[in-house]
């Protein structure tokens, strides 16, 4: 983060000593004790809140998840119990976590690769480019309950839109959301449907738009084909955007929720059962804020694994232009 | 993938067959650019149309073989029948005065912070920040269950105070960080002078530095307004009264009521999300900018 330059304007009348407090905040001066202090007033509202709703739930969390609680009766202390429980007694907890990685896997790279290829499209500088970019950006706007609601009516498999239209070019569509097999990739076509021209899609075209032209001059000059250039030259410029959205995308598609708990509750017999239905039904449907909370932080850590293992694979792939080698 | 094929100026008369040729060509990759960007829109809008379409057709009408594009009779009736099946507006009314009271709260709140953390000095100022940017990593999942806890102890469960009042201690990370860089790129020689002047900090942030983070402003309101209003998560874990639910909730609660006397619904469930997703892309349509120009600063300063 930049820090902020020293500023040297304000350099009079500092010649008195700063009170205790002033002295407690860093100053040197009676001036800037008093800039200090009215820093920390403003501060305020953010200290008491990151206090009240992020460090202290982080820390009672870590607590809860080696307790037996239910919030009304009082809690017992279990030990490891919870996390012992999690990997050896809870019947939907690995099938969740597969289901997960499963709709992930798919998710993640195809909505990658849909995001690049929409941004690309509209980096091609037609006239109509923002009109398609807001089209492309709705589905993104929809609330979530929304659409899995109008998705369970598109995929009905009679009278749906989709399975017409398959019935059109001779295919026998599936019962997408009723079937158990394909539950999941319809939850992956609504989620790219939904994801593709979101955010990711925004922050790849700034990428395109901030890679210098004269980059593409120059391998014009030696000779190279549009293949060649999307391939030395715009990939490598872009490289820090697709990891950010691969970040973002992977930890999205970890989280999924709203979407599955509404338009399958989980179903048909579990097929859907993503890992954060699994927390939201342990902890709020049945109460156990303990165990609720052990798998929580059973996910946090998978989660602050697979960012860690692509920060240190991007050395290898992503390149800073501002870095010197 | 388009080719830019471009012409050097000095070489046209040289190569005028050939160039003629080029130029045929880039017409021609325009035209497919738009078919395919037309097709893909198609492939976006059709959901919404066909949405629109359900919620206007009638009862027997849901379940023909094969579906039928249009209503026969638009059945308008169904938008306010949606109305008096559930306590639709009361929902649309919680909805609005929550967004309201968060994104203000955001709004405020945020810039005060991100005013201390941009032009103020003092101890352990970065150390605050890193935490605060550290908040983004982590999953809601985490602190749900313990601020739930919390809530319950204060008795405000079936209250919408979980809902709005957090957002009045800070605003959270993202709003912070967005307006902090935008006070950062304005010249500092602002406050100097307007301090030399004899203005204290509170009129130099709200006389001077404000009204130029109008921008900034107006996009942390729309974000907000936007994840407020689409939010399932909490108002579903903290709202268990029907005339206490947001959109939401409601619509998901309108979805998994049992159907009368056997009598499909989905008409009224469309009417419902149309209901639901127009004032969303409405104000996208009218703050279009300050969104898209957010998202982006994330991005790339991110």
């Amino acid at each position: 983060m930049a820090a902020i330059t020293e500023s040297s304007a304000i350099s009079y009348g500092g010649a008195k000593e700063p009170g205790l407090l002033g002295r407690l905040a860093g100053a040197k001066t009676a001036l800037q004790a008093n800039e200090a202090i009215w820093g920390y007033i403003l501060l305020t509202p953010w200290i008491v809140g990151l206090l009240i709703f992020w460090i202290g739930p982080i820390l009672a969390s870590a607590y809860f998840s080696v307790l037996e609680y239910d919030v009304l009766s009082p809690s017992k202390f279990i030990g490891l119990e919870n996390y012992i429980r999690a990997f050896t007694g809870d019947k939907q907890f690995w099938p969740s976590f597969g289901r997960t990685f499963y709709y992930s896997i798919v998710v993640v790279p195809l909505g990658l690769f849909g995001s690049l290829a929409l941004a690309i499209l509209l980096n091609q500088k037609l006239k109509a480019t923002n009109f398609f970019r807001t089209i492309f950006f709705l589905p993104h706007l929809t609330p979530a309950v929304a659409l899995a609601l109008l998705w369970v009516w598109l995929l009905h498999p009679t009278v749906g839109p989709v399975n017409t239209a398959l019935g059109w070019i001779g295919i026998d569509g599936p019962g997408w959301l009723t079937s158990k097999d394909w539950a999941i990739p319809a939850l992956i076509l609504i989620s790219l449907w939904s994801g593709v021209g979101g955010n990711g899609m925004l922050i790849f075209l700034a990428g395109l738009q901030g890679v210098p032209q004269e980059l593409y001059e120059a391998a014009e000059i030696d000779g190279a084909g549009s293949w060649s250039k999307f391939r030395n030259v715009t990939l490598p410029m872009i490289s820090p955007t697709l990891l950010f959205n691969l970040i973002l995308g992977i930890i999205g598609a970890l989280k999924v929720f709203t979407l599955a708990f509404v338009a399958t509750n989980g179903g048909p017999s579990f097929a859907t059962w993503f890992y954060a239905l699994h927390i939201y039904r342990q902890s709020f449907e049945y109460f156990r804020m303990g165990y609720g909370s052990a798998l929580a932080w059973i996910f946090v850590i998978v989660l602050m694994a697979f960012t860690y293992i692509q920060l240190t694979l991007s050395r290898r792939w992503v390149y800073y232009a501002g870095e010197k080698d | 993938m388009a080719t830019q094929t471009q012409v050097m100026p000095g070489r046209t008369t040289a190569l005028s067959t050939s160039s003629q040729s080029i130029k045929r060509q880039k017409v021609l990759q325009i035209i497919l650019l738009y078919l395919l960007s037309i097709g893909l829109s198609l492939l976006f809008i059709f959901p919404f149309f066909w949405t629109v379409s359900t919620s206007l057709k009638a009862l027997d009408e849901l379940f023909t073989f094969p579906p039928t594009w249009l209503p026969a009779v638009p059945q308008w009736q169904n938008y306010p029948a949606v109305l008096n099946r559930v306590p639709f507006l009361l929902w649309t009314w919680n909805s609005i005065y929550i967004v309201a009271l968060n994104t203000l709260g955001t709004v405020l709140s945020a810039s005060l912070v991100a005013y201390s953390f941009a032009r103020f000095r003092y101890r352990w100022r970065e150390a605050i920040f890193i935490i605060t940017l550290g908040t983004m990593m982590l999953p809601d999942q985490v602190t749900m269950i313990p601020q739930y806890v919390l809530f319950h102890k204060l008795g405000w469960i079936n209250t919408h105070l979980p809902l709005w009042l957090p957002s009045w201690f800070g605003g959270g990370a993202f709003a912070i960080f967005l307006i902090r860089q935008f006070i950062m790129s304005l010249p500092r020689e602002l406050d100097e002078a307007a301090l030399i002047d004899g203005a204290n900090y509170w009129r130099i942030f709200w006389q001077i530095l404000m009204p130029l983070c109008k921008p900034v402003m107006a996009t942390i309101a729309v974000i907000t307004f936007i994840g407020t209003w689409n939010d399932f998560q909490r108002p579903l874990i903290y709202l268990q009264l029907r005339e206490l639910f947001t959109l939401a909730v409601g619509l998901n609660y309108f979805n998994t009521l049992p159907e009368m006397g056997g009598e499909p619904m989905q008409a009224l469930l469309m009417a419902a999300s149309v209901m639901m997703i127009i004032p969303v892309i409405v104000l996208f349509f009218v703050a279009q900018r300050y969104f898209v120009q957010g998202i982006v600063l994330s991005g790339i300063k991110g």
